[in-house]
């Protein structure tokens, strides 16, 4: 599995009322969620998203509330991976459990531009800068996880874990 | 090795005798909680289970609470959803607005929670339980729903910070201090992934509502979970509330802990969290001129009893500044009735304050108290993020209940130690003279 775009920068402590603010969670539709996401950090992002981008921000990615709303706003707005140096663990568990691919790598959070083009091979954690010609090595998912975001996300795996 | 407390809770819910930081277990969950912004989500993802069925309707919790009264048609459906789920699958901890609260106020005030638990609410501030010495975190709706219908739920075991908590603290400090006191040292992922564990002889000065709002707060540092020590109070506490049994554990005397702090409660000020993160943190020393438009008292942070009374002590015989929009929200309906019948309501109203039902509504921006372009509140909540109460160029200053009272009466914020309590006293006195007179 790959990932190959154009990268969004955001800087450290993202949370997730900025991601989706409180007022549109009146929605849980997907589609509606994705046309605000961003919008009380980047007013242009949906304007400006296209599908396989990927969004590189720094340290604490996704705090805040639980709102699952947000890593599902994020993937349908296009959005095909998140890396960060962290993330909050709420958000962290929802993207695994929602397969929204998302990857800790402080080197490349830290280097990679916005508007940059990035490749990212999913089974290595490598992640490719092909704008700058840079590489780094992800952190790998352990064993349970990637057998969840094989299973495209966690309600396919208990499926198929009990059948 | 040893264990911290919350190692040894998830090792009892795993059936292992030992656990260790960085493990991933599975663990038997003795509550789920869903809200009626996470649980519609959660509830649409159980439609797509193989099991039709929640694990144990008694082990469910559903209490619409963020935008409830409900606020539009579309929050409507959300609660309708949910209120069709729970009489559908017979959850027996169902809460309508006539019996609810918000609800990390209204589970442990309802019994639903006791020492020992392990609790996945799809709520970030789950984590207030810890107060009561129960393991309890925040999860996302997809881990609610797996949660609601299997009964158990995958942890990565978190390795822990210890915090020593030492002496007493001044009169006009409260637990909302120490954890603002807390975020503003460590940052808003000092904590990440690990547990906060609260130990120390300055415990036994902290009330249970203290408590609560410290383990509230665990997540604002990227806490998993925050937990408490179960003390005499704590006991006394569950043994009032609850019918559950309760299950007492220990930190190893030899636990390893990442971090260990020490903090000296008699030597913190009332603190602010400025915008716009909550470890932004000032003494009230150090905060200067801010003029403010708006106070907000309440949420699952600070409106439950004490804060109440907290708030009127500074509000009783005063007026709150001209201009001043000021809203009071007790978290439960149990909480609002005693704080009528205390007369606390009506200290509120003399001043000049709107009391709301419970709800979540203002501390989200979702309804009740949304801030326009340039405006600044004191909130009692827990989170000061950019837009968080409304306009992105709104602000939001966290503080106790006694600052944002004292603030609602000045129009800056302020110590209530700036105010003349001789004065609101005798007045005080001279009313209930005229009371008895009359």
């Amino acid at each position: 599995m790959k990932a190959n775009g154009t990268v969004h920068r955001y800087g450290d402590n993202v949370d997730t009322d900025v991601i989706i603010p409180a007022r549109y969670l009146n929605s849980s539709d997907p589609k509606e969620l994705a046309a605000k996401c961003m919008i009380d950090i980047d007013k242009e992002f949906v304007g400006r998203v296209k599908q396989g981008d990927i969004i590189v921000a720094g340290k604490n990615f996704g705090c805040g509330s639980s709102r699952e709303h947000a890593p599902i706003a994020i993937k349908a707005a296009g959005i095909s991976c998140v890396i960060a140096e962290t993330f909050a663990r709420i958000f962290y568990r929802n993207s695994i459990n929602i397969g929204l691919p998302i990857i800790e790598c402080p080197e490349a959070a830290r280097e990679i531009e916005a508007g940059d083009q990035v490749e990212i091979d999913f089974d290595s954690g490598i992640i490719y800068d092909t704008t700058k010609g840079t590489q780094y090595q992800g952190q790998a998912f352990p064993e349970f996880m990637q057998k969840i975001i094989k299973a495209e996300g966690l309600i396919n795996y208990i499926n198929s874990s009990r059948n | 090795m040893g264990m911290t407390m919350t190692q040894k809770i998830l090792a009892a819910h795993a059936g292992l005798n030992q656990v260790t930081a960085g493990q991933l277990i599975e663990a038997e969950l003795d509550l789920v909680l869903g809200n009626d912004v996470t649980a519609p989500v959660a509830i649409h993802e159980m439609e797509k289970m193989t099991v039709k069925k929640v694990f144990d309707k008694d082990k469910i919790a559903l209490v619409p609470d963020h935008f409830t009264p409900n606020k539009d048609i579309k929050s409507a459906e959300h609660c309708k959803c949910v209120r069709e789920f729970a009489r559908e699958q017979e959850i027996s901890n169902y809460f309508e607005i006539g019996e609810m609260g918000i609800e990390h106020a209204l589970l442990p005030e309802k019994g639903l929670v006791v020492a020992g638990d392990v609790v996945i609410g799809a709520d970030s501030h789950t984590c207030t339980y810890g107060a009561l010495g129960a393991f309890s975190t925040g999860v996302g709706s997809t881990d609610m729903a797996a949660g609601m219908a299997t009964g158990k739920a995958w942890f990565k075991v978190p390795s822990a910070l210890k915090f020593v908590l030492k002496g007493k603290p001044a009169p006009w400090v409260s637990g909302k201090d120490v954890i603002l006191h807390i975020i503003g040292k460590i940052g808003v992922d000092g904590a990440l992934y690990k547990s906060m564990e609260f130990t120390g002889d300055g415990i036994q000065n902290l009330t249970m509502d203290d408590r609560f709002t410290i383990a509230n707060m665990a997540i604002e540092a990227g806490a998993k979970n925050g937990i408490f020590p179960v003390d005499e109070l704590a006991i006394q506490y569950m043994k009032e509330h609850s019918m559950k049994p309760y299950h007492i554990y220990e930190a190893d005397d030899d636990a390893v802990y990442d971090e260990v702090y020490e903090i000296d409660l008699s030597a913190l000020r009332p603190t602010v969290a400025f915008p716009h993160l909550p470890e932004n943190t000032r003494t009230i020393d150090e905060v200067g001129e801010i003029k403010i438009d708006q106070v907000v008292i309440g949420s699952c942070t600070n409106g439950r009893l004490n804060d109440l009374r907290m708030a009127a002590k500074v509000l009783e015989g005063r007026k709150v500044a001209k201009g001043m929009r000021v809203i009071v929200f007790p978290a439960t309906q149990k909480i609002y009735l005693q704080a009528m019948e205390e007369g606390l309501l009506a200290t509120f109203i003399k001043a000049g304050a709107v009391v709301s039902t419970p709800t979540c509504g203002p501390c989200l921006g979702g309804h009740m108290g949304i801030l326009a372009a340039g405006e600044r509140a004191v909130a009692t909540t827990n989170r000061n993020f950019v837009g968080r109460m409304g306009h992105v160029e709104s602000e939001v200053y966290l503080a106790s209940p006694a600052v944002a009272a004292a603030s609602a009466v000045t129009g800056r914020i302020s110590s209530p130690e700036e105010l003349d309590f001789s004065a609101a006293l005798s007045s005080q006195s001279e009313s209930l003279k005229a009371e008895r007179e009359e």
